[in-house]
């Protein structure tokens, strides 16, 4: 197995210092080389699992185990999860002024590597590597000298997502796409994305409110997320029945 | 003013008092910028001792001063700087204060348009952590002629630790009445949301930090780019 959660538990601080319960004992498995879409109805924990597994602060694990290939998400800090292979595509992902893309960039790969005992990568090798992945997403190299996603469209912050992800090369990437409203263009762009890092050797995590974005890339299996854990699961076919159905079976149970 | 300064006295009041006492009196640099000529100066304060640096400055009509200051330490550290523009001159600050431990670095100006269409830029940033003070006092007075005079005040500080303390108090004396003048002052922390975002790349903690602070010190040393290198060095290696 690429990713193993068992029984997972989590609080997220609330605005008043207390603590809520977002996921109440989620367990899911995703096999090398395979797609799973998680969805739900708002609320239903999606966002606060995908931050859990990137190990964001204000989210406190209190129960449970993940295991990504072998290794025990839970006990690194968030740049330890992304050197040992998790990316975290995000829903909003944030403007840096005054950091260009390439020197983000540059410096997440290099961190990476030095993590896992491996060469940096030198400037030449670097630009090489990124202006293949930026051509084949359609963003310029001018736009990655500018600062990250300072000014980026919706669409073309997307594309810069699936660049990183492209040139960072994970074994696992967890797409949080609750509810950004992907228009056509963008959902072309990540489900290009996935594509081209569909190998047996990797993962995808992909997590959406809508069934919209199945449309363009087909899950393996598709599970659903109510309350904090996993209420129901099945092949692609589900996602059709829930865009039909709405949550109010899997709520009401 | 050869009398030590006391803390009645506006430009004074943040300062570290003892410490002026003890290099005090201080001697006023001035500099003449010749009419329709070009300056550019540098003041560094690199030192963990006591500094406080004071210029004078009169720049004849259509003249620019262009000025880098950067004052980093843990000690008292001071810049005080008076500029005269004449005619159509032109005056660019950058100004970067770090302090850290038990530091008090200030950098204090006062801006005379003395004469129509002068223009002048001031962009101050500051970075300080510990118990560190960090003050930007900056006036910019108009007279009654100077017409079309344009001035920017732009100063953002950024606390390490909620134990510091940044002051900023951009100040406008406007005699004239066809003016522009613009400042703005703001104290933050490091942004939450990109220091998880660079986490999440795999940087870490520490490089996220340096790679944050660069970029916001680096608005005011954007023509220097050695200058911004060394400040950033000096936040390193006292980390």
């Amino acid at each position: 197995m690429m990713l193993t959660i068992i029984d997972l538990h989590a609080t997220v601080d609330g605005p008043n210092g207390e603590r809520r319960a977002i996921l109440n004992g989620l367990t899911l498995s995703v096999g090398a080389g395979e797609v799973h879409a998680i969805m739900g109805p708002n609320g239903a924990g999606k966002s606060t699992l995908s931050y859990v597994l990137a190990g964001r602060a204000g989210y406190e694990v209190t129960g449970g185990s993940v295991m990504l290939d072998g290794t025990d998400l839970l006990a690194l800090d968030a740049n330890e999860r992304a050197a040992a292979g998790l990316f975290l595509g995000l829903q909003y992902p944030v403007e840096i002024p005054g950091v260009s893309n390439l020197t983000f960039l540059r410096t997440a790969l290099n961190a990476q590597r030095r993590a896992r005992g491996q060469a940096e990568a030198s400037g030449a090798e670097f630009l090489k590597l990124v202006k293949v992945e930026a051509e084949g997403f359609g963003l310029s190299m001018d736009m990655l000298k500018r600062p990250v996603n300072v000014g980026f469209s919706g669409g073309e912050k997307k594309r810069n997502e699936m660049v990183q992800m492209a040139v960072l090369s994970p074994k696992l990437a967890v797409l949080d796409e609750t509810d950004s409203g992907l228009d056509i263009d963008a959902l072309r762009v990540v489900s290009d994305g996935i594509n081209r890092l569909r190998s047996p050797t990797t993962a995808t995590l992909l997590i959406t409110h809508y069934q919209r974005l199945l449309d363009y890339v087909v899950p393996d299996r598709v599970h659903v997320l109510v309350a904090g854990r996993i209420v129901r699961s099945g092949g692609p076919e589900l996602a059709r029945d829930l865009e039909r159905d709405g949550y109010a079976l899997d709520v009401a149970a | 003013m050869t009398a030590l300064p006391t803390r009645k006295d506006e430009a004074w009041r943040y300062s570290d008092l003892a410490a002026v006492g003890s290099v005090w009196p201080v001697a006023t640099e001035r500099l003449v910028v010749a009419a329709g000529t070009s300056l550019a100066r540098r003041v560094v304060q690199d030192d963990e001792g006591t500094r406080v640096d004071t210029l004078s400055v009169t720049v004849e009509a259509g003249a620019t001063f262009a000025l880098d200051v950067v004052t980093m330490g843990s000690g008292f550290g001071r810049v005080a700087v008076d500029v005269t523009l004449m005619r159509a001159a032109h005056f660019v600050l950058g100004g970067v204060i770090l302090g850290r431990g038990e530091a008090t670095r200030e950098i204090v100006t006062t801006v005379t348009h003395a004469e129509p269409n002068a223009t002048s830029r001031q962009v101050v940033r500051t970075v300080l952590d510990d118990r560190a003070t960090g003050s930007y006092l900056g006036k910019v007075a108009v007279a009654r002629d100077a017409q079309k005079s344009d001035a920017v005040q732009s100063v953002k500080a950024l606390l390490l630790s909620r134990t510091a303390t940044a002051n900023a108090k951009p100040e406008l004396e406007i005699f004239a009445d066809d003016v522009k003048c613009a400042h703005g002052a703001t104290v933050g922390e490091l942004n939450r949301d990109a220091l998880f975002y660079m986490a999440s790349r795999g940087i870490g903690a520490d490089e996220a930090r340096a790679l944050l602070i660069e970029a916001f010190i680096g608005d005011a040393l954007a023509g220097s780019p050695d200058l911004a290198e060394r400040a950033v060095a000096w936040l390193r290696r006292t980390a």
